[in-house]
């Protein structure tokens, strides 16, 4: 065999794996969204459509009258609005309360720093069964029970300790020469962090905020725990109570669904980058 | 983000005796710790110690209580766990959770390693397939529970889609039958899972060595011996967190179950935790609910630490 030909060979040989390769792969892809299709095929067909031919038939008839329906009398629009403040509130307060203590324990001489750190890091992987009955009750006695105010304050108690974490490993990836030097200028505690540490913290902070506002829009257990009244249910909470309201009507359960899985959405492809490098926290070594 | 690392270096520094002269000294700031700075960590600390750690050790107190919220909680010793014994549903749920575990736990890191191994190599193609296979992870359970529900209709996609292969279910219904119930919701969690376990077995990948791998291959080391000898051993730290953070999410698994049975039909899908939220907020048993949590808490402390052991790891 001459030389060319080895060569063409082992490239032919190459492109044949490779198309088995794509051949596979695009057949697990397609399993993968086949849910995420059929979902959509169903909020978009008519209530009369699928009793007639059925939930699993293909589509009869193409209308967005489900979404209407769900967004104005399923209360969805609410819910979404009760989701994004408390989403928005939480990881603004769950990040600032983190970095500044990973900026003390980061910084500073703290005696049994390291003990407090892994102290704060434990309270967030208890499992939150073991907090649901004294926090409702917690609530209660402040008065802030059915409020979306306790359902932030809860979820913020409960994820600072890992935000803490993970910013104090950051913080002291960053170069102490920095801060001396501000330090010889004349600034303050305040003032280094305001100025030099937050910024330098930017794509850190950028990458939990993704990270954060997926987990907090997502949640359902704390908003069963610490509210009641369905008008202030997070969009979560409030998908259930639609399952429930429309029993039979699985196009408007469906297009309520949807509507839930798109602002996630939307955060995960605009912060790809930051949200899996924010998965992979305390993974890599 | 290598934060272990870190950590390390943060103890070698404070350790070994600084030699350095003048200001470069240390990598603190200062030698004592202003009060200001005090107030800094202490705000934060203070909100997790009273909504967090307060409350985790009042269940402990209330798990050795009979009270339903309403004047005074009444002690009953032990009488709470020894209930739990002759408890038929509290055995169901134990048993589910121990399925669960096994079940979400297995069939995700199967599914998630060998996606990893698949999609690892850079190839035209793979960004899709692997933004494709972790998008449903950005869902909530809530959401993806509602998804399943809809696929799993007696009329709707499922056993349409079996039917079209020639599998005759007779419009099963798949939630409402206590055999089929539970399986079909771990079907839908590792749907959502799986990608995540890629994501971290993917990190871990790229830390392996691939000269070794060549190295195997040249000596005519199989796939699967390559796999099994060369590779695995390389992600046995990947792997101790992927173990960890399993069993820790398989119990506290509430959401999916919640939004598609609600531990129905006749409790057969009760897990740990919709059983204690069930007790402690419908029937508003709280001794017991809490002595529930109390259990759920103390089968997940080992795995915990396990997973602290790991996250602050020495080098």
């Amino acid at each position: 065999m001459t030389a060319p030909t080895v060569v063409a060979v082992a490239r032919q040989r190459h492109h044949g794996k490779d198309v088995g390769f794509h051949l596979v792969m695009s057949v697990v892809t397609l399993l993968w969204v086949t849910p995420l299709v059929f979902v959509a095929a169903v909020a978009l067909r008519s209530f009369d459509d699928i009793s007639f031919n059925g939930l699993g038939s293909l589509p009869h008839s193409f209308t967005f009258e489900a979404f209407g329906t769900a967004w104005s009398q399923g209360s969805i629009a609410g819910a979404l609005g009760n989701s994004i403040v408390v989403t928005h509130a939480t990881v603004v307060s769950v990040l600032f309360g983190g970095a500044l203590a990973a900026f003390a324990l980061s910084r500073y001489p703290i005696p049994y720093g390291r003990v407090i750190l892994l102290v704060m890091l434990a309270g967030n992987l208890l499992p939150p069964q073991i907090l649901l009955i004294p926090v409702s009750q917690i609530c209660e006695l402040l008065g802030i029970y059915d409020t979306l105010f306790a359902l932030v304050v809860v979820q913020v108690g409960f994820g600072l300790g890992f935000f803490t974490f993970v910013l104090y490993g950051f913080m002291r990836s960053l170069p102490v020469e920095m801060f001396e030097a501000a330090k010889i200028d004349g600034a303050g505690d305040l003032r280094i962090y305001a100025t030099i540490v937050l910024p330098l913290c930017r794509p850190a902070l950028a990458a939990l905020a993704a990270l954060e506002s997926t987990w907090v829009f997502n949640d359902l257990l704390w908003a069963l725990t610490v509210l009641r009244t369905d008008t202030k249910f997070p969009i979560t909470a409030a998908l259930l109570n639609l399952q429930g309201g429309y029993t039979s009507q699985w196009n408007v359960v469906a297009a309520g669904a949807l509507i839930a899985a798109i602002p996630t959405t939307i955060v995960f492809f605009a912060f790809q980058k930051h949200f899996v490098s924010g998965l992979l926290v305390g993974v890599s070594k | 983000m290598s934060l272990t690392h870190d950590l390390s270096r943060n103890r070698r520094a404070t350790l070994e005796p600084d030699t350095r002269p003048g200001p470069r000294r240390g990598r603190r700031l200062s030698r004592r710790v202003p009060p200001v700075v005090w107030l800094l960590l202490l705000i934060p600390f203070l909100v997790e110690v009273g909504w967090v750690f307060y409350p985790a050790f009042n269940s402990f107190q209330l798990s050795f209580t009979k009270w339903n919220g309403v004047g005074a909680a009444q002690p009953v010793g032990l009488r709470n766990y020894t209930d739990m014994l002759s408890d038929p549903i509290f055995a169901t749920a134990l048993r589910n959770n121990v399925f669960w575990v096994l079940g979400f736990g297995g069939l995700s890191v199967v599914t998630g390693l060998a996606l990893a191994l698949a999609l690892n190599k850079p190839r035209r193609g793979v960004g899709i397939y692997r933004s494709a296979i972790y998008l449903p992870m950005v869902f909530s359970l809530a959401v993806t529970g509602l998804f399943w529900r809809v696929m799993y209709q007696p009329d709707g996609p499922v056993n349409v889609v079996l039917a079209g292969i020639g599998i005759n279910t007779k419009e099963h219904q798949w939630l409402a039958d206590p055999n089929t119930a539970l399986g079909a919701i771990l079907v839908a969690a590792i749907w959502r899972q799986a990608g995540y376990i890629m994501v971290l077995y993917l990190a871990g990948l790229k830390g392996c060595d691939p000269a070794l791998e060549e190295a195997a291959a040249v000596d005519g080391a199989s796939r699967w011996q390559r796999l099994r000898y060369i590779v695995m051993p390389q992600l046995r730290n990947v792997n101790t967190v992927i173990f960890a953070v399993t069993v820790i999410d398989s119990l506290r698994t509430f959401d999916i179950v919640w939004a598609m049975t609600r531990g129905g039909p006749y409790n057969t899908t009760q897990l740990l935790s919709t059983y204690m939220y069930q007790v402690g907020f419908t029937l508003v048993n709280l001794g017991y609910g809490s002595a529930l949590a109390v259990v759920i808490f103390l089968l997940a402390i080992a795995f915990i630490i396990t997973y602290l052991a790991r996250a602050t790891r020495e080098d």
